[in-house]
């Protein structure tokens, strides 16, 4: 199945995953002291947004003070799954429910890669602001008030409609579903990277141009630039997938994206029988939406490396992850 | 004298041979006819003669990944390349070590940063004197400075495991191609499409066979780099006269002792411009590669970009930049020097009296390192940094253009683009297929007109037309705008020897200059939008249209000019009589650059947000679905080649005519 192990079939991969839940459980109950940890490194991916960059430093130097090798490489963030279920990469610290949910789950499903729980954190994906817009726009940040102003941000590419800047196609946003299902005036127009929504929100800005563009927390850019999330039709589990629920009767996603998603770690499953104690701080380690803003903040705002605003952010919250290790 | 005299008579001559009428291709026309009343009929149209009906389009991508998983899994191939790999990994790992210090086998040191400075210095001076030396010094002094000493070095563990990896690899197929017709008849279509591949589509099976890291990014670094290695190893293996490998047999060479000792060190000019090529193409894939992990420079000019640090991005391009002229330089200075010699009795120091001079000042600084801790390693907080002065230039330059673009963006968007794209697309793809058929007619005649025909045919089978035309829209514009830019650039520069320098100084920044860099300013000029992708494509573009002009004025015969002056030629007739036409099939060359250097761009800027294929890549790489990645990247290919082979055609007429041989 995996190239670690060629010779184990689908049914020796559940048995190895069973295993390596059990081995967390027993770890649970006997402290770290048990097993050895191997000596290779444990590979740790990092992505193109510095709080996903920063925990994985912070987490990193927290193995090495356990005295475990780590090294860092740089990966896409959807095709990361097929590497963690590969042993390629051991981890991933920050799986968000929204943008990659869906590469998560089809990982699973494929074998190799296991959940290894939660962060005490919820994240948002939707429609948003910079603060200024709200003069420009009187009644935001509801979604009518924005489809009555639509005709202010227009631009020549979407002629008389407003213009609802999204992320990256592969991010799988369901945009113009809702434009549709809710009857909204926007076109909505993909940016090919996170850095374009950034360049033009800074250049709108700059301008004093309206703009509502994707926009996620927690990000850096809330620090940087100041707004708020639009306030869609309530979401209701299921909205997706069943027209009758939301405002119209007859379309899915007629429905705002889950305000409180799910922020997970992820491992290779091999990882707890490789690096039994790393594992175990792994399952253990949970950051909060203030903590994951403030590692963001030392490399944005106060120009930190990240392995130095890792080291940091360590040293001032030693309350939070010393008891993890020990 | 004589000589312009002479070629007095061949001015007068060259009229009459460019008058000449083209070999009569009249069916050429006949199929561009048929492709404009396909389009002025199209009302009329059947559904399928319009577009390509959904039940003709090939699954290429669904029998390609059913090839490779069978490739892959079945019969284990996954096995090889893994333990390929990390074979490289353990290259990878010595040469991490020395450099960055890296934590696994062998466990060594990092080697600081003053005794790689002074070496790099005294290599240029043995390489060719104080200038490459200041050059490869200044170099290092700028990287440890500003604090990127440890990007660089991670850069750079891959690049010298990459660079002569890929040199042996061109060279033992340059030899077998050489050696063998069959070799090169199978080699040759492969390092067509290799060339003409963009760079996501091979990165995505790379990330399946091998995974993630820096042995993947040196493996990408290699297979973009080998195919001019081996083509220049093969043309310098031709070019070695007869008389030459005679001499050899009659001193009873063995063929071995031939290849070794008499072949390759006499095509050693030519061997040594593709390692030239193999070093520059590393270097233009340091960013790329770091979408699968390549570690050091292009990482963290991506992570900066992310958060918009545009000033530190620049830090970092200007680094790659000198990289890049350094290692052009000494590898150009290398092909060019000629092995010394010595009188008989010469003393062994004063042969070697550079390689002495290095060992006492890297003894020394060796020694200072141990005592000042600065002098191994400048930390990112103790390095000087330009990133707001270069911030504030970008914003100065920025808010100075902001209303010109402005306000032509609006007009590019709603009158020429919106409705140059609606016309790509309203075209029926049985016009394209007959409009391209008719014009590979008219060049080469029967042949060239069934290469085109396949060429088209073969996208409209891939199910991506409607995506491909609109990457031919951008690419199309894009290119015109490159000629209109670049070739008044070109003659301009060309007609000043200094001028020609300096400009040819400036395209080989912008070439090395990573491409992401521009494409923020880009976005905060134009927006997401076409205008901006096709803006940023330009930059790129212009710059073998310059280069090529430049080259192709100069190398217009002294003797030409001359008869010319003698008929009392002005300046002007000089130029567009003589001149240019003479640089027509150069600047051809040029233009076809263009097209190569467009079509790669064009699928760079998807990172603006496209709706071409270079979307389609994007999506395909990050689902990492290797079928798709390929079949798209082929569409792309196959505009490149075609249009190849079509102005490879017509240039090779062009300069029959001209009596240009080579």
């Amino acid at each position: 199945m995996t190239l670690k192990h060629p010779q184990t079939t689908l049914g020796a991969g559940l048995v190895a995953t069973a295993n390596s839940a059990f081995i967390g459980a027993l770890l649970a109950f006997s402290g770290s002291a048990l097993a050895e940890d191997s000596s290779d490194p444990i590979i740790i991916p990092i992505h193109n947004w510095n709080s996903q960059i920063v925990m994985s430093n912070v987490v990193g130097q927290m193995f090495e003070e356990m005295g475990n090798n780590v090294e860092y490489v740089s990966t896409d963030s959807q095709a990361v799954y097929e590497s963690v279920r590969l042993g390629d990469v051991t981890l991933e610290l920050e799986v968000w429910e929204g943008a990659f949910g869906a590469a998560f789950n089809e990982a699973m499903e494929k074998g190799g890669i296991v959940d290894a729980g939660d962060h005490d954190a919820v994240t948002r994906e939707d429609w948003w602001y910079p603060d200024y817009v709200a003069e420009l726009c009187p009644g935001l940040p509801d979604w009518e008030a924005l489809n009555a102003c639509s005709a202010k941000f227009a631009t020549p590419e979407t002629g008389d409609s407003g213009r609802f800047l999204g992320g990256p196609v592969d991010w799988l946003k369901h945009d113009q579903e809702r434009v549709d299902a809710l009857g909204m005036d926007f076109t909505v127009v993909n940016a090919g990277s996170a850095s374009a929504l950034w360049a033009e929100l800074a250049a709108a800005k700059k301008r004093g141009e309206p703009i509502v563009l994707f926009n996620w927390t927690p990000n850096f850019i809330e620090a940087v630039h100041p707004g708020a999330f639009i306030e869609f039709p309530e979401y209701e589990p299921g909205c997706a997938e069943d027209p009758a629920l939301g405002p119209n009767p007859d379309a899915t996603y007629d429905c705002a994206n889950p305000p409180n998603g799910y922020l997970k770690k992820a491992a290779w499953e091999g990882m707890a029988e490789k690096w039994p104690s790393a594992y175990a701080v792994l399952e253990k380690i949970s950051f909060t939406n203030p903590q994951i803003a403030e590692m963001a903040k030392l490399v944005d705002v106060d120009e930190l490396e990240p392995e130095e605003a890792a080291a940091e952010w360590l040293a001032a919250n030693e309350d939070v992850w010393k008891d993890w290790i020990n | 004298m004589n000589t312009a005299v002479a070629s007095a008579h061949t001015v007068d001559s060259l009229v009459d041979r460019l008058a000449q009428p083209a070999n009569a291709r009249a069916f050429g026309l006949v199929l561009i006819a048929l492709a404009v009343a396909l389009a002025l009929l199209k009302p009329w149209l059947p559904e399928g003669l319009m577009r390509l009906p959904a039940l003709l389009v090939l699954p290429f991508s669904d029998g390609l990944n059913w090839l490779f998983n069978f490739i892959k899994d079945d019969l284990g191939f996954i096995h090889v390349t893994r333990a390929f790999a990390s074979g490289i990994e353990w290259l990878l790992d010595v040469t991490g070590n020395l450099l960055y210090g890296k934590r696994r086998w062998p466990r060594l040191e990092p080697i600081p940063w003053t005794v790689i400075a002074v070496s790099a210095a005294c290599l240029g001076y043995w390489l060719g004197g104080w200038r490459l030396a200041l050059l490869g010094g200044a170099t290092f002094v700028w990287i440890a400075l500003l604090g990127q000493w440890k990007w660089t070095m991670e850069t750079l563990s891959v690049i010298v495991v990459a660079v002569p990896l890929a040199v042996l690899l061109g060279l033992s197929l340059g030899v077998a191609a050489w050696k063998s017709r069959r070799v090169e008849a199978v080699l040759n279509p492969l390092l067509n499409i290799a060339q003409s591949l963009p760079h996501f589509s091979y990165m995505i099976p790379v990330v399946v066979f091998i995974g993630v890291g820096p042995k993947s990014g040196a493996i990408v670094t290699i297979i973009f780099a080998v195919p001019p290695m081996i083509r220049m190893t093969l043309l310098g293996l031709r070019k070695v006269a007869p008389e030459v490998v005679e001499s050899g047999e009659m001193c009873g060479a063995t063929r071995w002792q031939l290849l070794r000792y008499v072949r390759l060190p006499t095509a050693r000019t030519e061997i040594l411009v593709g390692v030239n090529q193999v070093i520059m193409q590393s270097l233009a894939m340091v960013v790329l590669a770091s979408f699968i992990g390549m570690p050091g420079l292009g990482q963290k000019l991506l992570q900066l970009l992310q958060s918009l640090k545009i000033g530190r991005s620049i830090e970092i391009g200007i680094t790659i930049v000198l990289l890049a002229v350094m290692l052009d330089r000494f590898s150009k200075a290398w092909a060019v020097r000629q092995p010394e010699h010595f009188e008989r009795g010469t003393s062994w120091v004063s042969r070697h009296q550079v390689l002495l001079v290095w060992v006492v000042l890297t003894a020394g600084v060796f020694a200072l390192a141990q005592v000042f801790p600065l002098a191994a390693e400048i930390g990112r907080r103790q390095a000087f940094t330009l990133s707001k002065e270069f911030d504030a230039v970008v914003g100065w330059m920025l808010e100075f253009i902001d209303p010109v673009t402005l306000a032509i963006r609006a007009f590019l968007i709603t009158q020429v683009l919106i409705p140059l794209r609606d016309a790509y697309l309203w075209l029926p793809f049985t016009s394209v297929l007959m409009l391209f058929a008719g014009i590979g007619w008219r060049v080469g005649g029967w042949r060239s007109a069934a290469s085109c025909f396949a060429y088209v045919a073969l996208i409209a089978l891939s199910g991506w037309w409607d995506r491909a035309m609109i990457t031919a829209y951008m690419v199309s514009f894009a290119v015109f705008l490159s000629a209109l830019i670049g070739l008044p650039l070109g003659v301009w520069a060309g007609r000043k020897e200094t001028r020609a320098q300096r400009v040819l100084l400036a395209c080989d920044t912008m070439q090395t200059f990573p491409s992401f860099i521009y494409l923020i300013p880009v976005i905060m000029l134009f927006g997401v939008n076409d205008v901006a992708a096709i803006a940023a494509v330009i930059v790129f573009g212009t710059v073998p249209m310059t280069r090529y002009t430049i080259e192709g004025l100069r190398g217009v015969p002294e003797n030409l000019l001359e008869a010319a002056d003698m008929s009392g030629a002005s300046e002007g007739q000089k130029l567009w009589r003589v001149s240019l036409p003479m640089a027509v099939p150069t600047i051809m060359v040029g233009l076809n650059q263009t097209v190569m250097f467009s079509l790669f761009m064009v699928i760079i800027a998807a990172f603006i947000g496209t709706q071409d294929l270079g979307q389609e890549m994007q999506r395909a790489l990050s689902s990492t679905d290797v079928g798709k990645g390929l079949v798209l990247g082929l569409c792309v290919a196959f505009m490149g080649l075609m249009v190849d082979h079509l102005i490879g055609k017509w240039g090779a007429e062009r300069s029959r005519l001209l009596g240009i041989t080579s």
